[in-house]
């Protein structure tokens, strides 16, 4: 009797938790993106809003699995020493890349249309950048890692049919294969990248 | 007659070398898992590459910014005028991929385009309801056809291909492009060859100006640029070939089952 008890508070509680914490994807895409078209907003310096940008990626771009994803099947060669070296490096170079692409949009209005359950893991979230007389309308699908219903995190950006993560993963395997797979070169380049 | 019987062998001869090419399964097109297409001219391509980038800086991208400072509807009218010349390619293609009724919607937009909307210059057909306009050229096609891409090339000045999509625009030529055959062996007062290239150059034009920023961008943000440019080409065929609707997620989803690999949380 004391276990079934014990079972449907945990259940209940369970369920609650779920209910309670778990965030819808498109309307943390919809917070995310309204939250960085303020920044890009503010009367402030492009410094500044690169800073602002870097903190929101952080907690909403799940940058260790961009990063092992970037690396393709190459990232089950690496040691324990290597893929620390490779996150740090990774986390460096993809926040001053996000930051810099998006810092150089003043006030982007995008709206969220929509979105779709692929499995546990993944939903896909489309948008569009609404059209400006400088640009035409474009079409921007999210793909929300969804592991814990708590914390999604987005993974890649489909911009018009093209995929972000996909052209850097190719972008990493033409360094490596240029180089005889040596992962040192990659480590350099990317440090580079965050240098300059 | 020797030009075309050379450019014919041309084609046939890259179509079977993208044959055997593609013959190892790993650069076909036909399975739902993309693979990535080989750079088997890597070196060259990315000479060719460098040249295309001193090409732009000196002449394509200036002339791409002066055209940017034109009024409006010019620019508005050349892009409508280069799009509506288009048609003249998509519809057979529209027909040897199957498609009769796009063909035919085509057609109704191509006739009423250059009669009412003077020349193409004003997308009419496009204010009456006409579905959106998607190029369809013979690379698609023979992509269509299951034909692999075969090895990735960079072409002077024309910029990112493959041995089929060049291939294809050979076709265009050979007598796949009426626009072609009209002006460059027309025999006619109004229309020379020179039209054709201008049409050609302002087609390019255009598109460089609607993409100055985001080239820039991509550019300053890329480890490497040329490696970018190619899988962005690749990614952009592969949707095309397909007839994606942009961002279609079934098929990205089907092909990445890599993600299900990686645990992060």
């Amino acid at each position: 009797m004391k276990l079934k008890k014990f079972l449907i508070i945990l259940f209940v509680s369970n369920f609650f938790n779920t209910f309670v914490y778990s965030i819808e994807p498109d309307i943390f895409v919809q917070s995310t993106v309204n939250r960085a078209s303020q920044i890009l907003s503010e009367n402030i310096s492009k410094e500044e809003k690169i800073n602002k940008l870097k903190e929101i990626a952080k907690t909403t771009v799940d940058i260790k699995g961009v990063g092992f994803y970037s690396l393709g099947s190459f990232r089950k060669n690496l040691n324990d020493s290597q893929i620390k070296i490779y996150l740090n490096l990774f986390e460096n170079y993809f926040l001053k890349s996000f930051s810099s692409r998006l810092s150089e949009y003043t006030n982007p209005k995008i709206d969220v249309l929509g979105k779709e359950i692929l499995n546990s893991n993944y939903t896909i979230v489309k948008s569009i950048l609404i059209a400006t007389p400088e640009r035409p309308e474009v079409k921007i699908d999210w793909r929300i890692y969804t592991k814990k219903p708590d914390n999604p995190l987005i993974r890649d950006l489909i911009i018009e049919g093209l995929s972000l993560a996909r052209t850097q993963k190719e972008e990493f395997g033409s360094i490596l294969n240029s180089n005889d797979n040596d992962i040192n070169v990659l480590f350099k380049t990317l440090e580079n990248f965050s240098k300059d | 007659m020797f030009r075309k019987l050379a450019i014919a062998i041309l084609s046939f001869s890259l179509l079977a070398f993208n044959a055997n090419a593609g013959s190892d399964g790993n650069i076909t097109i036909k399975t739902d898992q993309p693979k990535e297409i080989k750079d088997c001219f890597e070196k060259l391509n990315r000479a060719t590459f460098a040249f295309n980038q001193g090409l732009d800086k000196a002449i394509i991208k200036p002339l791409a910014e002066g055209y940017r400072n034109l009024p409006d509807p010019v620019q508005r009218g050349t892009s409508n005028a280069v799009k509506n010349l288009s048609n003249l390619i998509t519809i057979p293609n529209n027909i040897l991929q199957g498609d009769v009724k796009l063909a035919i919607i085509n057609t109704g937009r191509l006739v009423v385009n250059t009669t009412v909307g003077l020349l193409g210059t004003i997308d009419v057909a496009n204010k009456m309801g006409f579905p959106k306009y998607v190029k369809e050229d013979y690379g698609q096609t023979l992509g269509a056809w299951g034909v692999g891409p075969g090895c990735y090339i960079v072409l002077p000045v024309l910029g990112p291909s493959t041995i089929r999509d060049t291939a294809g625009s050979f076709v265009n030529v050979l007598g796949g492009d009426p626009w072609y055959n009209a002006s460059a062996h027309g025999n006619n007062e109004f229309l020379s060859k020179d039209i054709f290239i201008v049409s050609k150059t302002l087609s390019g034009v255009d598109f460089r100006a609607n993409n100055i920023e985001s080239l820039e961008n991509l550019e300053k943000n890329s480890l490497d640029f040329y490696a970018s440019v190619k899988s962005l080409y690749n990614q952009d065929r592969e949707n095309k070939i397909k007839n994606n609707k942009r961002g279609n997620i079934e098929v990205l989803y089907k092909d990445e089952q890599d993600w299900e690999e990686i645990d992060s949380q």
